[in-house]
């Protein structure tokens, strides 16, 4: 079997996802094709170079329906016979859209992909395009569907995560995007987005309160509380499936849950031919991809049994992994990761994550793993795995390996 | 004389008119249905004929379905009923289509011929369904009438069309209170909810509806989603504010009702998988749901206890053939909570009441009761100041047992003590005549013991009431060893009175309902010894369906006196005394001065205003919770089979001679899971095979999981608590 390489990862900055947000101007194709001229461009390929550009999203209808991959294609500059292909693994979108490029290489169908994702949760809102699992009560009933808000609160009663605990680690995501940002860490990774006439839109990530600290968070209510214990009562449902449980301890608010965005990335993956063919040298190679179905009211907890799943399929071990991207949907989530694994918080998320940024839905994926290369290649480390927890119950997860 | 008759009038409107012969309330049958599409037929056909009025020969206009229709359609398919009953389904969607479209153009919605419906009173079931495909609805203000689709309370839903047809009036959110809470509603209450659309004048009911059918013209008699451009009200299931509805009304049923109940879930299917569709294939979703939850066991054990078995019982299906036994006055002794809610029922039924305590003042308190339960009343507005008068009138409160003088039931609730209870005997019946029927309140002691103080033992009878008394449905008739038949019809005359539901039982120790219920508590306490999580123990029990857990439902009982009972018991069984385990737990929690509710502390914490607020972590501390956890299963398992044996031994003992008794007493009587239909239900949904499999997994826990003789003997023939009784008559 072939290897997979990175050649480049990309991502633009991420606009607050609302009407007064940087990028809601900018529409989701022009946004996705920024991503795909730029990869074009800085990899010096030309014409027919890729076999196909595979682009997470999750939520396709509108704008952001009719296969927005084929449309984005069409829109940017590259040609025309390079197909497209939109898929949905809700949050692992983007990262899906990376293994599964990388899998179609090892497995010899085509030597080079684009993959990535986008989001415009300012002008595409997060639901809209509907979702039997919790409209349809033949199986929202059935499955016990709780929103991924309740599913986070769940988890933190689950394993005893405080209030104070997820405040605790929404401050430092804060505290180290912002290190990030002066640091200029993200300078080789952002494509900033301009207009038709080249004038800027936006060049960095406008969602971070790099000044939060324990107080602020501390004031804000619950932001699930009232749908858990009142209207409609998801708390019941929640200990339907959980019977152990008395109640659940809402804990999660605007500030320690990922920021709602708009933003998109791209990744440019090979084999080591493809490299050789257009001059590039790889970054790093794809070691493994996993992912797993999990219980779906608890929801999120999928990167940990997809963890132990990707490194039990490669032979390896969580001590043999340098680096963490640990992608964050609720503090809950990420701080179940850590302990579930013992990681020492110093390993992950070294520059901060979607509490701070934020987590434009099918983008995120691709972001991390970019993240994560870029982490890996300024501390010298070998080995990073990047995972994150998706709706409906599941988990995905990448380990790269620094060639 | 047919159920329905047909009239045309001079003035053109063609009356169709139900009165079913020889029943004070319409029901309707299979040939009828098929009577009223004959009338229809000769109706729309007939050109002298302008419109159509649908009425009632009675004071009320239907109470639904004939559940033995459903049941005898099934029978009838033997082992294969479901194409039998979709097809009959959709036959009744057919003919009610057939009124709503009034034989107008298909395509124009022109020419049809205006019906109304003329609903003198009560309108329950298919009575309301066949309404909702007229249309227009005409209901007399009469203050007994009362319209609605309470299916779903006997683990049904509207199948004739009424789920479709009301979703589509008024959007999933405001159908919820009729169509899955089952609520009957008042004319002027039906009027807002758009059951109907006018309230008249009980003596001009027919005389507008056929004004109006012969003043409407083609538009007024188009259903809205028959015309072009319908929209569900408040939202399809995909439209932003639709989608909210229905995600939240999952989560409501499945919290409300524990996943227990198909019926409901079938329910927000059809309004869901509908919405989307034209109207007759949601009718058609309808129809495939409803054929569904009538091939459910659960829906057929419901409607046998909740329903037949229930309406049996109240009959008098157990009443031995004794003159009519009614009661005209009543001696209660003893004016305290129970004392006082006795006098109250009896009252409200219009018997006089003389209400003895040892005092005036307690006496009185007694029946300030009544005062406080009636003034509740009219808060509501279900009880009218005269009324309130009338009542408190018949209320007797004295010192004085001459007063007793003429009473032809006496019933004691004294305190619990067999010496206390024998003087009031003796004293009383120096006093009463000799044809009077003497009860006792007990819930622990022995009939068969009390009635020693009586000179006529076989006029002594034990009628156990629960607490509240105005509220719990169930009256327990416990027959003494002497206690005669004229005993028993009185208890029962009575019962039927104050409108409860008796079970007749025999005596032995707690009787039938407390001997159940206190296993279930127990098993709960003895859990928590064990170290299992508190909170499994209490969730475990709401999904298997029970209102209230073992631990909330001994707070609310009160601590001591479980320790009362557990001590009684241990003395009358002593060394055979099983419950030590429940005690270490129980007696510690007395001693720690937390005795429940009453003391606002128990096994839950409570805040300043009593509310409760959350299991007592000192319980975790305590019982140190062990980390090998039992699972869900085995927790449900052990509570649902601590009630269910004891009622199997209560019948084996012959405690119990009536299984429909013991699975109508169950539910009434403590909440036993409605949904199974009670405990000799549940054994045959599950199979008794299976229940002995599950009874042999806990052995290994005590004696008391021990597979009673009569559960093997079943499992091992194969048989069934109703198919061996013969008393599965009309399962729908």
């Amino acid at each position: 079997m072939r290897d997979a390489y990175i050649f480049d990862a990309i991502r633009s900055p991420r606009g607050k996802g609302r009407a007064d947000g940087s990028l809601h101007e900018v529409t989701p194709v022009k946004l996705s094709a920024d991503m795909l001229n730029a990869i074009q461009d800085r990899n010096g390929l030309e014409g027919y170079a890729v076999e196909d550009v595979i682009w997470g999203n999750a939520t396709q209808v509108k704008e952001q329906g009719g296969c927005l991959a084929r449309t984005a294609v069409l829109a940017s500059n590259l040609d025309q016979k390079i197909p497209g292909l939109s898929i949905n693994r809700f949050c692992a979108s983007g990262m899906e859209a990376v293994n599964l490029a990388a899998n179609q290489i090892r497995g010899g169908a085509g030597d080079g992909y684009i993959a990535g994702g986008v989001e415009c949760m300012s002008r595409v809102p997060m639901g809209s395009d509907g979702a039997a699992i919790a409209v349809d009560p033949s199986v929202a009933m059935a499955t016990y569907f709780v929103p991924q808000g309740i599913s986070a609160d769940i988890i933190a009663t689950e394993f005893g995560i405080s209030r104070d605990d997820a405040d605790a680690f929404a401050v430092e995501s804060q505290k180290r995007a912002a290190t990030a940002w002066e640091e200029k860490r993200f300078d080789n990774a952002i494509v900033s987005i301009n207009d038709q006439n080249d004038l800027p839109i936006l060049d960095h990530d406008e969602y971070m309160r790099p000044k939060t600290d324990m107080q602020a968070l501390g004031a804000l209510k619950p932001a699930f509380k009232d749908q858990g214990e009142v209207m409609p009562g998801f708390d019941k449902v929640a200990l339907m499936k959980y019977p152990h449980l008395e109640k659940v301890n809402h804990i999660h608010h605007a500030g320690n849950s990922s920021g709602i965005v708009d933003g998109a990335a791209a990744v440019l993956i090979g084999s080591k031919e493809f490299g050789e063919a257009n001059g590039l040298r790889p970054r790093a190679r794809i070691k493994a991809t996993a992912k797993i179905g999990t219980d779906p009211t608890i929801m999120l907890t999928g990167p940990v049994p997809v963890t132990e799943k990707i490194l039990a399929d490669s032979g390896m071990s969580i001590s043999d992994i340098d680096l963490f991207e640990v992608n964050e949907a609720f503090s809950s989530v990420v701080l179940r990761f850590m302990q579930a694994f013992d990681v020492d918080h110093a390993k992950l998320n070294v520059n901060g994550g979607a509490i701070a940024m934020g987590h434009p839905l099918g983008a995120s994926g691709a972001i991390i793993i970019g993240t994560l290369l870029d982490e890996m290649e300024r501390q010298d480390k070998e080995l990073g795995l990047a995972t994150l927890c998706v709706a409906s119950g599941m988990g995905a997860a990448t380990i790269l390996e620094r060639v | 004389m047919a159920d329905f008759s047909y009239a045309l009038h001079d003035d053109g409107v063609a009356v169709i008119t139900w009165d079913v012969p020889g029943k004070s309330m319409n029901v309707l049958t299979e040939d009828a249905f098929a009577l009223v599409e004959g009338f229809l037929d000769d109706a729309l056909a007939d050109e002298k004929v302008k419109g159509i009025v649908i009425t009632s020969g009675k004071d009320s206009f239907a109470g639904g379905m004939d559940l033995n229709v459903l049941a005898n359609i099934k029978n009838r398919r033997g082992a294969d009923p479901a194409p039998a009953l979709f097809d009959f389904i959709m036959n009744g969607h057919r003919i009610l289509r057939k009124i709503e479209r009034a034989g107008m153009d298909p395509k124009t919605n022109k020419g049809g011929k205006p019906i109304a419906c003329a609903i003198p009173g009560l309108c329950a079931g298919i009575g309301t369904e066949i309404a909702l495909a007229c249309h227009r609805r005409f209901m007399s203000d009469n203050p007994k009438g009362k319209i609605g689709l309470p299916e779903i309370l006997v683990g049904l839903f509207p199948g004739a069309g009424g789920t479709t047809r009301y979703s589509r009036m008024v959007g999933a959110m405001a159908a919820a209170p009729v169509l899955l809470e089952g609520k009957m509603l008042e004319p002027a209450k039906a009027k807002s909810a758009q059951l109907v659309d006018e309230v008249v004048a009980a003596d001009e009911l027919l005389a507008r509806a056929k004004e109006w059918v012969l003043s409407a013209g083609d538009s007024d008699i188009v259903k809205p989603w028959d015309a072009k451009g319908w929209k569900m009200p408040g939202g399809a299931p995909y439209h932003p504010q639709g989608f909210m509805t229905f995600v939240g009304a999952s989560a409501m049923i499945n919290g409300k009702t524990q996943g227990v109940y198909p019926a409901a879930k079938a329910l927000l299917s059809s309004i869901y998988e509908g919405s989307m569709v034209p109207f007759d294939t949601a009718l058609r979703i309808e129809a495939r749901y409803f054929t569904q939850i009538l091939m459910d066991p659960t829906s057929s054990a419901m409607i046998r206890s909740l329903f037949q078995n229930k309406e049996a019982l109240e009959k008098g299906a157990n009443r031995p053939e004794v003159s009519d036994q009614s009661v005209s006055k009543i001696g209660v002794l003893g004016a305290g909570m129970m004392g006082g809610g006795i006098a109250y029922v009896a009252a409200n039924a219009g018997i006089d009441v003389v209400l003895i305590d040892q005092t005036r003042e307690a006496a009185e308190r007694g029946k300030a009761y009544s005062e406080k339960v009636l003034d509740k009343g009219i808060k509501r507005r279900k009880v009218t100041e005269e009324t309130k008068i009338e009542v408190l009138e018949r209320i007797n409160a004295t010192t004085d047992l001459s007063e007793l003088r003429g009473c032809d039931l006496i019933v004691e609730a004294v305190f619990e003590d067999p010496i206390v209870k024998a003087e009031m005997t003796q004293k009383v019946e120096a006093v009463i005549g000799g044809d009077c029927i003497f009860a006792t309140n007990t819930s622990t002691l022995p009939i068969t013991e009390l009635a020693k103080a009586s000179v006529r033992p076989d006029q002594f009878i034990g009628i156990h009431f629960f607490s509240p008394v105005d509220k719990m449905l169930l009256v327990e008739v416990i027959k003494g060893e002497k206690t005669g038949d004229r005993a028993v019809a009185k208890a029962l005359d009575f019962v039927r009175q104050i409108r409860k539901t008796p079970i007749v039982v025999n005596d032995a120790r707690f009787f039938y309902a407390n001997r159940c219920i206190i296993p279930y508590i127990n098993e709960g306490i003895r859990m928590v010894g064990e170290g299992v999580e508190p909170a499994l123990i209490e969730n475990a029990a709401r999904l298997l369906g029970f209102p209230v857990g073992p631990l909330q439902l001994v707070d609310e009982t009160s601590i001591d006196l479980g320790v009362k009972i557990a001590k009684a018991t241990k003395a009358a069984l002593g060394d055979a005394y099983p419950d030590e385990a429940v005690d270490d737990v129980l007696f510690w929690m007395a001693e720690q001065g937390r005795l429940g509710r009453k003391s606002a502390a128990g096994f839950y914490t409570y805040d300043d205003s009593g509310k409760r607020t959350g299991l007592w972590d000192g319980l975790v501390q305590k019982f140190s919770t062990s980390a090998d956890q039992s699972d869900l299963t085995t927790v449900q398992q052990r509570l649902m089979m601590a009630q269910v044996l004891e009622a199997i031994r209560a019948h084996e003992e012959g405690v119990l001679t009536d299984i429909r008794e013991g699975d109508v007493g169950a539910i009434l009587g403590w909440g036993f899971a409605p949904w199974s239909g009670g405990p000799f239900s549940w054994v045959d949904k599950i199979g008794a095979a299976k229940a002995v499999e599950i009874c042999e997994g806990l052995e290994g826990l005590g004696r008391r999981f021990e597979v009673p003789k009569s559960l093997r003997e079943m499992a091992d023939k194969g048989g069934s608590y109703y198919s061996n009784s013969n008393r599965n008559a009309a399962a729908a």
